[in-house]
């Protein structure tokens, strides 16, 4: 056996790759404890969340990997109040979540634009649908705008902007009603590869910006590694936790952080989980 | 404009919309006449389009007074069949239930020809209106309902969990999310809905009714006069071309934002 190919034990860590730094007694955050998904379907039950135990902190860049399929998107809808578990509970800053509660805001890979509103609009969305005060927001609206270098493009419509433009709009959409959270699902899967990288570096001023909780799924492990705090690795379907990494990266990062020794260490170290489990993501 | 160069006066002329069919039927009604000329063929088959012309000419007065009860009936059969198809494709489109009961059994009833149980509506409800506008009703209801249907049905469930994530109600998203993005599809329907509705007035007048301009084909047919029919058919081609037109005009004043009519956007800005 060659030494590229031997697997690594993936619980005997390096020295700084573990430094779990989680601070669960904290009541604000998102918190999920003992939290499972089974989907009835006409062929039988669907396990597709094995029993979850986190906790995401508050203000946290927290990013979820894991390969097609394992419950990852099932996760988001779970947290935002969308589905309901099969078992356990999830915290929400200390409010047990039952139904949406409107304290998130939500990135989709697709922007999801309505077509016949204009930008502005379109991120008035959440306003609208929580029946929150119009003329309160739109002031706030614009300047997410212009925090994300769309000022001028408000009355344009969804279908003539660019591609990353319109993923731009869609982050201000879930920001606009200042949720603690944004739950983003593979948001940038969608773009060419050097928008993605430019989208990746504003997506970070954005959360530093705003302080948000971000909890973000990709399938791109060093876009993991490079936006998050912490990485939590999912197995495959159904999804359980195999591993949560810490990031022991300085902020603010550049892109340079990706050519750090710990960076390639830590995307080597997540990638041997899933050449572990015989599946190349 | 996208050309910078000045346009002479006749490909201006082309250009505009009405120009292009028009000419198209110049050469139909050119070759109709040659036809016959070069056929031989007699006029009690196929009269020629100067005899129609005549007859439009001079009985003018009559066809236009006996057009109205046929449009009256076309326009409330049409506006039934949206009234009710839009609701019941909602119906459908929103609950399984509904779609499993009353679907198949919408389909089947398409299949039962319209003209052949027409003459029940006359016996139930006399020789008066209501038959031809229910007449018209049943034709243009189908169209409404299975477009109306797909266009309900095919919204992204992403963005109705986005919504709904906002908190917002049933009504909201539906109002915010579905109905405008059924409303292209719908509008669809409702063009095919409006000239079918027209063939739905004329087979009512047909079975049993002493006015509307299928009774004057019908009483043409009888007397063997054919111009009086082909004129009768004109006018209805006219009816069903300006609905049409009115029901496209309505659609792009509500959904300007749609892909069909970007055109226009696009040349504004």
């Amino acid at each position: 056996m060659s030494p590229a190919t031997k697997p690594i034990d993936v619980s005997t860590p390096a020295a700084h790759l573990r430094l779990v730094s989680d601070r669960a007694g904290d009541a604000s955050g998102i918190k999920l404890s003992g939290v499972s998904k089974t989907y009835r379907t006409r062929d039988g039950d669907v396990p597709s969340l094995r029993p979850l135990d986190f906790h995401i902190n508050d203000g946290e860049f927290f990013v979820v990997v894991g390969p097609s399929g394992c419950g990852k998107s099932t996760l988001l809808k779970l947290i935002s109040g969308l589905l309901a578990p099969t078992s356990g509970e999830i915290l929400v800053e200390g409010e047990k979540v039952t139904a949406p509660h409107g304290n998130v805001g939500i990135v989709f890979q697709n922007a999801l634009l309505l077509p016949w509103r204009n930008i502005l609009n379109n991120v008035m969305l959440p306003i609208d649908m929580k029946r929150l005060p119009r003329p309160q927001y739109l002031d706030r609206a614009k300047s997410l705008l212009r925090l994300v270098g769309l000022e001028g493009f408000e009355k344009k419509l969804p279908w003539q902007l660019s591609g990353g433009m319109q993923q731009r709009a869609s982050i201000c959409r879930a920001l606009v009603h200042d949720p603690k959270i944004m739950l983003m699902d593979e948001p940038f899967g969608a773009l060419d590869a050097l928008t993605r990288e430019r989208m990746n570096v504003e997506l970070m001023r954005i959360q530093r910006e705003t302080r948000k909780t971000v909890l973000l799924i990709t399938h791109s492990i060093p876009e993991a590694v490079f936006l998050a705090d912490r990485v939590l690795v999912m197995t495959e379907r159904p999804g359980a936790v195999a591993a949560i990494y810490d990031v022991p990266l300085p902020r603010p990062r550049s892109l340079d952080a990706m050519a750090d020794p710990v960076f390639t260490e830590l995307v080597q170290r997540i990638r041997k989980h899933f050449f572990s489990q015989g599946t190349l993501d | 404009m996208a050309e910078p160069k000045p346009q002479n006066a006749v490909s201006k002329l082309l250009n505009a919309a009405w120009v292009r069919p028009f000419l198209f039927l110049v050469f139909i009604v050119v070759a109709w006449d040659l036809a016959i000329r070069l056929f031989r063929i007699p006029a009690y088959q196929i009269p020629s389009p100067l005899d129609v012309v005549a007859v439009l000419r001079t009985e003018w007065p009559e066809l236009l007074r006996q057009s109205w009860p046929t449009t009256y009936a076309t326009v409330c059969g049409f506006l039934l069949s949206a009234l009710f198809g839009i609701p019941v494709a909602m119906l459908i489109a929103g609950s399984k239930t509904v779609e499993s009961y009353v679907y198949p059994l919408l389909v089947f009833s398409q299949s039962v020809p319209k003209i052949a149980i027409a003459p029940l509506f006359v016996v139930w409800f006399g020789f008066g209106i209501i038959p031809k506008v229910i007449s018209a009703f049943l034709l243009g209801f189908f169209p409404v309902v299975v477009s109306a249907v797909q266009g309900f049905k095919s919204v992204d469930p992403d963005m109705v969990d986005l919504a709904r994530a906002m908190q917002g109600s049933r009504f909201q998203v539906f109002r915010a999310v579905n109905l405008p993005h059924a409303l292209p599809a719908i509008f669809s329907g409702l063009k095919v809905s409006v000239t079918l509705a027209v063939v739905g007035a004329v087979v009512g007048e047909f079975v049993g009714s002493n006015s509307g301009i299928g009774y004057v084909m019908q009483r043409s047919i009888g007397t063997f006069d054919l111009p009086t029919m082909f004129a009768a058919l004109v006018i209805l081609a006219l009816l069903g071309v300006v609905l049409f037109w009115i029901v496209d005009r309505i659609e792009k004043l509500v959904i300007p934002w749609h892909v069909s009519q970007r055109e226009d956007v696009i040349f504004a800005s």
